[in-house]
């Protein structure tokens, strides 16, 4: 036997079972049941760390996690795609429920309608607050979304030219960039101040607001689209559409987006995801998992998995997508975050995101050295220009305890995208203020 | 039922947009401590949003009665073949809480972020080493994206050989339907490989089908027959000599963890799904995470990012880095951190000395239940099997019309979660069952004493399991009628 003394909490089994169930099997050791395995490649060469009890392991997990400035040391205002808002204790317990936690996908409805029934609301919320037609599950994330959806608008469409404004976070570009590299599909990047686009493109893909806070003219973008019989694919901030327009008003055929806003901590990047909804037309060309209602043998309603003749198990290399992955668990926070704030709540949520970061961007303005650039309305981040490198300035912000923005000055001169929302107070907005202003005049 | 009882059942599962009233709300709300700005124009802003308006206790009582209709690992026994459906520790969810990793940002910078960098970088020196592999991105967010930036990374190999002529990718019969799909999305042409009588694949037909436009092999090990396919080194060695990469898909890694390594073996590539071997909680789909491990041939092609551990003075440091030929990104930022986390605690639990008891017991138990339910159901390939067994009810439908879907549900009535159906697609009518290491011989015996109670009363009382499930919230539900007439979402009108 292997394992020496240690005995894993997680396995029940004693020597004895162990033995007796060898007997039962008719074998003498557990290496005969290796016995496929050609022989000498059995290799119990482990190089890796001793065992950990769960005290040890809890501190040394503790020492790791001390060692990550969070926002309870530093007042934090990077945002560019990952977003902090309150999070309602409601969300993490009802996420936490081992229901929820430790079920597998519903192949099973019978056994499965908890996480049938919940992934039915999600899939409605995310419609009325898109204002599509129909949703999906979600993807891996936000910009997994998107690069699903412009394939999607390939199939659709039969055409393979992608045009993505210079607007689109360069992180879900990159992502677009992964996804489509093996497809004989041309990737154009345009420029949005006078934007044109070629002749059997298949999708237009816009950011709603683009990755420097700003708002898109949607209407403009959507007519541009459709008159070379484009579709139109939105980015949306899904927190963004408590407030403004949905991309649905002007005509948006699939609208994608990050949910993290949502009811999601941050978590350094994942799990997240990648909400997708788009016109009824399409709905045969969508990725990912779909839950329909129905009804059972005796005509009481139920919810089930459906339209799976699009994906991988059943279609295999001619399904829309490989994804088999529905991040029900995520999808779920998001969906207990919009019961909680509800219709009024996350109007609120959106508003007060809004009146921090025009706060926020009156007081930087005003400070001598630094400008805001850029025009038009935001929602909120903004895009700063430093009178320093922002590389400079976000480390003397370190110092200060605080977390800066996103360094851009690859897009923009000196360019610092800064993020502000309902968690930041009025302290730390007033303090980041103070401080770039100290570190213009030292600096 | 009395109209009052259904009735009462109805309301239980009452959609939130129909328990809604006006002026309810669900949370508290924070206040503004700045002064206003203007909005922007009224064009721009949104007029009616629909959206739920319940109290906060309305909202707790409601998903937590639906949740008690789920079946999950911490209420039953669960042996969804495939899935490696073990019991998932309470204190990797505790550990993946702490708000030093929760609260972090992405694109904090790096000297802010030591901690969280580093455990990145000791779950890939852990999962180097116990797959015999070269290097490791964590990026890829599920075992299909894995695959599909393994794929990638062969693509781009090949290209920057000038072997753009090999698109050929063999794919064996039983592999799961991820293979065919993630080597399509990189572009590939799928030809599928046939399995021989034992279950390995087809030794003859893989020769018959290596040329020089093959780009390599997709092969899950061991299979998703649950066999280890005893040729595997000169499959391997078939494939590689005729310039082809090798694929492994490590979804079934849970049967041969800490005693055979896939680098050993001559693979290429593989993926590993933390949310199988690893214990992240399926959650009801998700999220998985599936890092993609390579050995020296692609190591250079991994995606972004991976974790760079630098000596300095003051002791180590740790970055975030882009392999020299790196395919590029596959999420926006570092991959599922929070199941990373999860998988990390877990590997540091077990340690050099636990991580071979897991299979050791996977396949133990597997064996026993195999050789406990021999006779009652057809065996396909009755062998030595790893840590899942593959049944086919084809018995059962041939002496009494019962089918695999009938035995399946009929589990359900006993309390335990079906194992997975009509898979893999070539075997007819079956049942794969996987009991994972963290059961009890005490629950494989109970398991076992259901299935053949089962076989019993497919001869006896064939209907009792036709119409089972009998004591669900749901009986079999109209999937035909699901996929013909798709109602998708809430919808105002029909209320």
């Amino acid at each position: 036997m292997t394992g020496d003394s240690f005995q894993s909490p997680y396995v029940p089994n004693t020597d004895l079972d162990r033995r007796l169930m060898l007997d039962a099997i008719g074998v003498d050791s557990v290496d005969d049941l290796f016995s496929d395995v050609p022989e000498g490649y059995l290799n119990y060469d482990l190089d890796i760390p001793s065992a950990m009890d769960e005290l040890e392991l809890g501190r040394y997990a503790a020492q790791l996690a001390s060692m990550n400035a969070t926002p309870g040391d530093y007042a934090c205002f990077l945002g560019a795609g990952s977003y902090r808002h309150h999070i309602p204790a409601v969300v993490r317990q009802i996420t936490g429920r081992s229901e929820y936690v430790t079920a597998y996908t519903p192949y099973q409805p019978e056994v499965s309608q908890g996480t049938l029934q919940t992934a039915f609301e999600f899939q409605s919320l995310i419609c009325q607050l898109t204002g599509m037609d129909v949703a999906n599950l979600g993807m891996y994330d936000g910009s997994t979304s998107l690069a699903e959806a412009a394939l999607m608008a390939g199939r659709v469409t039969r055409r393979g030219r992608v045009s993505v404004l210079k607007t689109v976070s360069p992180l879900y570009r990159e992502v677009l960039d992964t996804y489509v590299q093996a497809r004989n599909i041309e990737v154009e990047t345009i420029d949005s101040q006078n934007p044109k686009i070629e002749e059997g493109t298949a999708c237009l893909i816009v950011q709603q607001p683009n990755f420097f806070g700003y708002l898109e003219d949607l209407q403009a973008l959507s007519d541009l689209a459709h008159s070379s019989g484009a579709l139109l694919i939105v980015s949306a901030d899904p927190l963004s559409l408590a407030m403004f327009n949905p991309p649905s008003k002007y005509g948006a055929d699939i609208v994608v987006g990050e949910g993290q806003a949502l009811g999601v901590p941050p978590t350094f990047g994942g799990p997240y995801v990648g909400l997708f909804a788009c016109k009824q037309d399409y709905i045969r060309q969508m990725p990912g998992r779909i839950v329909g209602r129905t009804v059972d043998t005796r005509g009481e309603e139920a919810y089930v998995l459906t339209l799976q003749t699009r994906e991988q198990h059943i279609r295999r290399e001619r399904a829309t997508s490989n994804i088999c992955t529905a991040v029900a668990l995520i999808a779920l926070m998001s969906t207990v975050y919009m019961a909680s704030f509800g219709k009024r709540g996350l109007r609120h949520v959106a508003e007060l995101c809004y009146h921090k970061a025009h706060y926020a961007a009156g007081l930087i303005d005003s400070i001598p050295g630094y400008s805001l650039p850029m025009e038009g309305t935001f929602f909120r981040e903004f895009v700063v220009e430093c009178p320093l490198p922002p590389e400079r300035v976000n480390r003397m912000l370190v110092e200060r305890g605080i977390i800066g923005g996103l360094d851009i000055s690859e897009q923009t001169p000196n360019g610092m995208l800064v993020c502000v929302t309902e968690v930041n107070s009025r302290e730390e907005v007033e303090s980041l203020a103070d401080a770039l202003a100290e570190i213009s005049r030292d600096g | 039922m009395s109209e009052l009882l259904k009735r009462l059942d109805t309301d239980r599962r009452k959609l939130l947009m129909d328990r809604s009233a006006p002026g309810r709300i669900g949370t508290t709300l924070p206040s503004l401590d700045v002064p206003t700005s203007d909005l922007p124009d009224s064009s721009l802003l949104r007029g009616e949003l629909d959206m739920p308006e319940v109290s906060e206790g309305e909202i707790v009582r409601y998903f937590a009665q639906i949740s008690q209709m789920n079946f999950t690992i911490d209420h039953n026994f669960y042996p969804l073949g495939s899935c490696t459906m073990k019991y998932n520790p309470k204190l990797n969810d505790e550990i993946a809480s702490l708000p030093g990793f929760t609260e972090i940002h992405p694109l904090q910078r790096e000297e802010t972020a030591q901690g969280a960098i580093r455990l990145l970088w000791e779950l890939q020196e852990s999962l180097n080493e116990i797959t015999g592999m070269a290097g490791c991105s964590l990026a890829p967010m599920a075992g299909a994206e894995g695959e599909f930036a393994g794929m990638l990374m062969a693509r781009a190999y090949h290209l920057e050989r000038g072997e753009s002529k090999r698109r050929k990718v063999l794919i064996p019969d039983s592999a799961h339907g991820t293979n065919p799909a993630s080597a399509a999305m990189a572009g590939f042409e799928v030809v599928s490989l046939p399995s021989d009588a034992d279950g390995n694949a087809d030794l003859d037909a893989l020769q018959g089908s290596v040329d020089d436009e093959l780009a390599g092999l997709m092969i899950t090990l061991p299979s998703t027959l649950g066999l280890f396919d005893s040729n595997i080194l000169e499959v391997n060695k078939i494939v590689r000599d005729a310039g082809g990469i090798v694929y492994g898909d490590g979804a079934n890694l849970n049967a041969i963890v800490g005693r055979v390594k896939f680098g050993d073996l001559g693979f290429d590539v593989i993926h590993s799904n933390l949310h199988k071997t690893f214990t992240q909680p399926h959650g009801g789909g998700g999220p998985g995470a599936g890092p993609v491990i390579a050995g020296p041939r692609l190591v250079d092609y991994l995606p972004v990012p991976v974790a760079i551990r630098r000596d300095g003075e003051d002791g180590d440091t740790f970055s975030l880095g882009r392999p020299p030929k790196s395919i590029g990104r596959m999420g926006a930022f570092h991959g599922n951190f929070g199941a990373l986390v999860r998988a990390w605690a877990y590997i540091c639990t077990l340690g050099r000395e636990g991580i071979p008891q897991i299979s050791e017991d996977a396949v133990i138990n597997a064996n026993y239940i195999l050789s406990q339910i021999r006779g009652c159901y057809t065996l396909p390939y009755d062998r030595i099997c790893m840590h899942e067994v593959v049944l086919s009810a084809t018995n059962l439908k041939r002496e009494n019309g019962v089918r695999a879907l009938d035995v399946a549900k009929r589990l359900i009535d006993y309390g335990i979660h079906p194992p997975t159906m009509y898979f893999p697609l070539i075997v007819d009518e079956a049942l794969m069952i996987e009991p994972t290491e963290t059961e009890s011989k005490e629950t494989l015996d109970s398991f076992i004493e259901v299935m053949k109670t089962i076989a019993e009363e497919s001869s006896s009382d064939p209907d009792l399991l036709k119409n089972a499930p009998h004591n669900t919230p749901n009986t079999r539900v109209d999937e035909a009628r699901a996929a013909r007439r798709p109602d998708l979402r809430w919808r105002r009108s029909e209320h």
